[in-house]
């Protein structure tokens, strides 16, 4: 089991330094993966004033480290291409802080970058998994299948109608932030109640705006040590808490439906950081599904689990509200190329940094980036602040 | 969506093809722990609920087949191009009398959530179909 006190002893000892996205986002086909984990990684050293020369440690998830390097040109020193989903970028920001404090390297970069809406190569999937013996041949493939799955027996246990009601709070909240940023997908396009009860359905119980976006995109994380963080161009985040893991893959092996496993990995991130949940000013929780972002809510322990639709009512998560979620407009509206987790972490170095724009928060100190991957199978949660 | 359009097929395994075997004669074959009595699905090379005992630890048991639905979803939007005809149709987990959780279709109703409730007993269905493996569906009881 993890060791608490050596965690708290590890809190602090890396920082954040370089966020981007690459330069451009939503329907993107004249650019492939590469290029967009290229794009973004450039950037993102360019935002803490990194060169790609300083990188001594490669992350990322959906490709090999051995692709994304060779293809950057360069030759890191520590190489970490764990992949358990749209969470593992998460997961990569523990292990960068882990592995620069252990000294195996001083400057890590994470990058992503995936063509969901427009990659010439198609997916290819192993048929030898589980999974594919014994789902797939049932037309239990993909998300939208699963998750709705986990959601229906949450409304068998909690209340359909008000599940429902919740979901469409959150699908609503999360397109008002959308409305805020210029790079997301919806920017320019409001959602009402309305047009979520009226969007057709994926697969029930999931309307067409309880699912994710499905766009190109990259994304990159700059980290290093606590001295090398001085000098980081536009300010530094301190990576303060993690926790990481996972408890089945297929849908129909999870051990218990309407709970993920958040519901260790949220209170070891936040006990690692010394924290509360009513310290955190800002939570990015990976929102695959509008869903996604309720069971996470009880998960992280922000609620009971069933008091979820009760926490977030009447648009307490939305510009305005005191629990503000996915200020970037989230995977739902803003971008979701397929792994989001990285997303998560870039939204919210920029609020600590106060560099938001328009939807930026008062006061943001703290915040927590909670991803979810594979099919609710695995998640990661990182607490971050500023001074 | 992927490109193929035929319906992906379960490869059989070596833990797994007494399970199969069984499906292709209308025979629901599951596996237990001799020491905990506990079913598993899907089958593997040990007991779950006593790995140390191995494949000796495990013994293999015909079920009769009665389930209840545990959840379920109704697709729409195909997720795969071998199921661009079967839209909507019905996924589900259903839980076996035995305790065990079994992803599958539920057949035999209209696709419409109002059909459905959970815990509904159900009933298996063999879908045999020529040179590939007989999958296991349920139908309301």
């Amino acid at each position: 089991m993890p060791n608490k006190s050596k965690l708290q002893n590890l809190s602090g000892l890396a920082h954040i330094v370089g966020v981007a996205e690459s330069n451009k986002l939503g329907k993107v086909p004249e650019k492939s993966p590469l290029i967009h984990h290229s794009e973004a990684a450039i950037n993102a050293l360019d935002d803490g004033g990194f060169k790609l020369a300083d990188v001594d440690a490669l992350f990322t998830a959906g490709w090999s480290t051995l692709d994304v390097a060779e293809y950057l040109g360069i030759h890191p020193r520590y190489t970490d291409s764990t992949s358990v989903g749209g969470s593992s970028f998460v997961i990569h920001v523990a292990h960068a802080l882990a592995a620069i404090a252990a000294g195996y390297c001083e400057v890590a970069l994470i990058t992503h970058g995936q063509s969901g809406r427009s990659d010439r190569a198609p997916i290819l999937r192993n048929p030898g998994t589980p999974m594919a013996q014994y789902e797939a041949p049932y037309g239990i493939i993909g998300p939208p299948v699963s998750y709705g799955m986990a959601a229906r027996r949450y409304m068998h246990e909690y209340g359909e109608d008000r599940t429902r009601q919740a979901m469409a709070e959150i699908a609503v909240s999360t397109r008002k932030w959308a409305n805020l940023n210029p790079m997301a997908y919806f920017y320019d396009k409001p959602a009402t109640f309305d047009d979520y009860h009226n969007s057709k359905w994926v697969a029930w119980p999931f309307h067409l705006l309880d699912c994710c976006l499905v766009t190109d995109a990259g994304a990159a994380i700059v980290i290093t040590t606590p001295e090398r963080a001085r000098d980081a161009k536009n300010g530094s985040v301190t990576i303060l808490g993690a926790g990481e893991g996972h408890d089945h893959s297929g849908i129909s092996q999870m051990p218990n439906l309407t709970k993920a496993f958040g519901l260790h990995t949220g209170p070891q991130a936040l006990e690692m950081a010394g924290i509360t949940h009513s310290d955190l000013d800002l939570a990015m929780i990976y929102d695959s599904f509008t869903y996604t972002v309720l069971v996470s809510i009880e998960n992280l322990g922000f609620c009971d689990p069933g008091e979820g639709p009760d926490f977030i009512a009447s648009q307490r998560i939305a510009p305005g509200g005191d629990f503000p979620v996915n200020t970037n407009g989230g995977g739902l509206s803003y971008t979701h190329p397929g792994m989001y987790g990285i997303f998560t972490i870039v939204e919210a170095v920029r609020q600590l940094r106060g560099q938001a724009g328009e939807r930026q928060l008062d006061n943001c100190d703290l915040a927590v980036a909670h991803g979810t991957g594979g099919l609710l199978s695995s998640t990661g949660t990182v607490v971050l602040g500023v001074q | 969506m992927e490109n193929t359009t035929s319906k992906p097929q379960p490869i059989s395994q070596p833990e797994s093809d007494r399970y199969w075997a069984g499906l292709k004669n209308e025979e629901i074959w599951l596996q237990r722990s001799v020491t905990t009595g506990e079913f598993q699905f899907y089958p593997r090379n040990f007991p779950i609920s006593d790995p140390e005992n191995g494949i000796e630890g495990i013994e293999w048991v015909k079920v009769s087949g009665e389930a209840e639905l545990f959840t379920f979803a109704i697709v729409y939007a195909a997720p795969h191009m071998g199921f661009a005809g079967d839209v909507p149709y019905i996924t589900a987990l259903v839980r076996l009398k035995e305790g065990v959780i079994i992803p599958t279709n539920i057949v035999g109703v209209e696709p419409q959530p109002q059909a459905l409730s959970i815990g509904m007993l159900l009933k298996p269905v063999y879908e045999h179909s020529e040179g590939r493996q007989t999958l296991l569906k349920f139908t309301p009881a």
